[in-house]
């Protein structure tokens, strides 16, 4: 059991850390904008997550937080 | 559930200046995590260049000297020598370290300066818009190499890491990268042993740390990051190019 | 009372440093300067401080940076070619407000020009030789004991007001050997350096020195400060010799080594009755106006002698604001007016010629 947490308005939107999730549950959230106006990355089956810190690793703005 | 990643404390919370997908912001974290580790804030001062990375005095959060184009590892020797039981660590880009302060960069490796440099490498001069650097990369496209960077008469990129190891005085030289997870945790353990060998007074150390510029380089980040892990990684080698302390510790 | 011993103005300059508590220099070699580095090469490691050749005189000045942003007392000597190549470094401890000391031991110019004395850094000293709003306190000795006296006072100043400090003198000043005496002097009292990144120790808020302000304002803003500042300087700081001008009819206006020259000459001239007199200012910026001011009113006229082609006359001019006639004479290159040439160029102007 793991758990990311976005910091959503952080995000700019660069979409790293998409292309490192081992169970491809990051994705970018096309149906909204944060402040900064750009879609967010955000995890959609967080159940899948196995808390390796790839996203959070390769994010350059340190949006992502993860727990165990 | 215990928190097994979050933000060095380091590292300042507030939002960096950096373009979308900017490994400077990695290469910041990376950082302060090794500040973090080795519990050496309150002993740390940070010397910021010119570039890009310019504002990092506002990010690290340790006590910090702005120093003029190129000149930051003379201003970190000023530093060093008034303190020298302090930490003391410059993060300079490639314009502003192979370029204009490649004297400044040679000398406090060759005097053995106790000190420790972070040098971003992404090959192109970003705060001024994109020109070439020294280490811009054969044929590629900057503002001032429009028709790719012709090395008959724009030269040769430098790798600096080979020209470092040359000097007796340095004790760590490193290149690393961060276009995947597993390199941008190898650049951490570098940065924290540059660190480490200053903390044993061993002499100079330098982790290049090959960085994307996807706005400057006109490629989405995560092509960005595909071109930092082909053709950048293959001019520029990955690896330890000087490490005093395996070589005398071996002996 | 000190003992008097007989030393070399470079070396009596490096030991006042020293004295007044100077524990890290930086240097570059440079006739005719290089015995400050020397002196300190020998002397530094004795008393647990550096003294480091550092590759260039632009990595000496950033040192100088690095160690005044610590906290460091620290200063840089070296003459008019390199003095040029630190006004960037010098820039940014001004923009940066950063106390240190700077040593400029003048030969001609310019370009690599000649290595004879010469004052023809005037203008770069004392008008701003770097980019931007700003002035360095500049003092010009005469004598190898007020050398000594300014060198250690110098740290003070650049300490209380957060400013660098340029010490000018020449070659004839750094050469020549004169009996000083190092007495003990009661220092100002100064303000903790609360400012200096030498570590928070997780026990204040951290400090940043900088000089980059992307907002117009915020950068007005702290240079209308560092103004506010040089007023009080100007106020608390400004220093001259007056010589014979109490009766004076004609001021020759000279500073430094040539001001000695200017002595013999209004000597000479009182031989043969003109009533000359000599005002010598001591420190460069802020410059002593009133004094020439003052003078206006009563005396007929001011010779500027300088070892340059007329620098120090524009500040004279200034202040004497058109009351009087302000003449100018000057050797240059590295040549030192006579007194007999000193002496003629007053005659001139008493003749109106």
């Amino acid at each position: 059991m793991a758990k990311v947490t976005f910091r959503e308005d952080r995000c700019k939107g660069c979409e790293l850390c998409t292309t490192v999730c081992p169970k491809h549950i990051v994705q970018m959230a096309k149906d909204r904008l944060n402040k900064k106006g750009f879609h967010p990355a955000e995890v959609v089956k967080q159940e899948e997550c196995i808390g390796c810190a790839f996203c959070a690793t390769i994010c350059p703005d340190t949006v992502i937080e993860v727990e165990k | 559930m215990t928190k097994v990643f979050t933000r060095p404390e380091a590292l300042n919370d507030v939002e960096l200046h950096y373009c979308p997908g900017c490994t400077h912001g990695i290469i910041h974290r990376l950082v302060a995590e090794a500040i973090d580790e080795l519990g050496i804030i309150g002993q740390t001062i940070g010397v910021a260049s010119v570039g890009c990375s310019v504002f990092s005095y506002n990010y690290f959060g340790c006590d910090m000297e702005q120093a003029a184009h190129g000149r930051a590892p003379a201003v970190a020797t000023g530093i060093k020598r008034a303190l020298p039981d302090r930490v003391v660590f410059t993060y300079q880009g490639d314009g502003d370290l192979a370029a204009i302060g490649t004297a400044e960069t040679v000398h406090a490796a060759s005097r053995g300066e106790n000190i420790t440099v972070i040098f971003v490498n992404n090959g192109v001069y970003g705060m001024t818009g994109g020109q070439m650097a020294p280490t811009t990369l054969a044929g590629q496209v900057t503002q001032t190499s429009p028709y790719g960077r012709d090395v008959k008469t724009q030269g040769y990129p430098l790798r600096v890491c080979e020209l470092l190891a040359q000097t007796e005085g340095a004790a760590f030289l490193a290149r690393t990268a961060v276009d995947n997870v597993k390199h941008i945790r190898e650049a951490k353990a570098a940065i924290k042993k540059a660190f480490t060998y200053q903390l044993e007074g061993r002499g100079f150390s330098l982790v290049e740390v090959l960085s994307a510029c996807p706005t400057y380089w006109a490629l989405p980040p995560a092509e960005a990051m595909k071109r930092l892990g082909g053709e950048v990684l293959d001019y520029y080698p990955l690896g330890v190019y000087k490490d005093k302390g395996a070589e005398t510790d071996e002996k | 009372m000190a003992e008097k011993v007989l030393m070399k103005g470079n070396e009596a300059l490096a030991e006042a440093a020293i004295q007044a508590g100077c524990r890290l220099f930086f240097g570059y070699p440079i006739t005719p300067q290089t015995e400050v580095s020397a002196y300190m090469a020998k002397r530094m490691p004795k008393i647990g401080g550096t003294f480091l050749q550092a590759e260039s005189e632009v990595s000496a000045i950033n040192m100088v940076y690095g160690a005044a942003g610590a906290g460091a007392r620290v200063m840089t000597s070296s003459s008019s070619p390199g003095i040029s190549l630190k006004q960037e470094g010098i820039s940014y401890i001004v923009g940066s407000d950063l106390p240190c000391v700077i040593v400029n031991i003048v030969r001609g110019g310019p370009g690599l020009g000649g290595i004879q004395p010469a004052q023809s850094d005037y203008f770069q000293a004392v008008k701003g030789g770097g980019h931007g709003d700003y002035h360095l306190i500049v003092l010009a000795p005469s004598s190898i004991q007020e050398l000594v006296d300014i060198t250690q006072e110098a740290f003070d100043i650049a300490d209380q007001y957060r400013m660098p400090v340029m010490i000018m003198g020449d070659g004839m000043l750094g050469q020549m050997m004169e009996p000083v005496e190092f007495g003990a002097k009661e220092g100002r009292k100064l303000p903790e350096k609360t400012w200096a990144a030498c570590g928070t120790d997780g026990k204040r808020e951290r400090n940043i020195i900088n000089s980059l302000y992307i907002e117009a304002a915020d950068l007005e803003k702290l240079v209308l400060e560092r103004y506010e500042r040089y007023k009080e300087v100007e106020k608390n700081e400004v220093k001259w010799e007056e010589y014979m001008t109490e009766d004076a009819e004609y001021i020759i206006a000279a500073y430094g080594t040539i001001a000695r020259v200017a002595k013999t000459a209004v000597h000479a001239l009182r031989e043969e009755g003109i009533k000359a007199g000599l005002i010598r200012p001591i420190t460069l910026w802020p410059f002593p106006s009133a004094a020439f001011a003052n003078a206006a009113e009563t005396v007929k006229g001011f010779l500027s002698v300088e070892m340059s082609m007329g620098q120090m006359v524009e500040d004279v001019r200034l202040a004497v604001n058109g009351k009087k006639p302000v003449e100018f004479f000057g050797r240059t290159g590295g040549i030192v007016p006579t007194p007999d040439e000193i002496c003629d160029a007053v005659r001139k102007m008493k003749e109106g010629k």
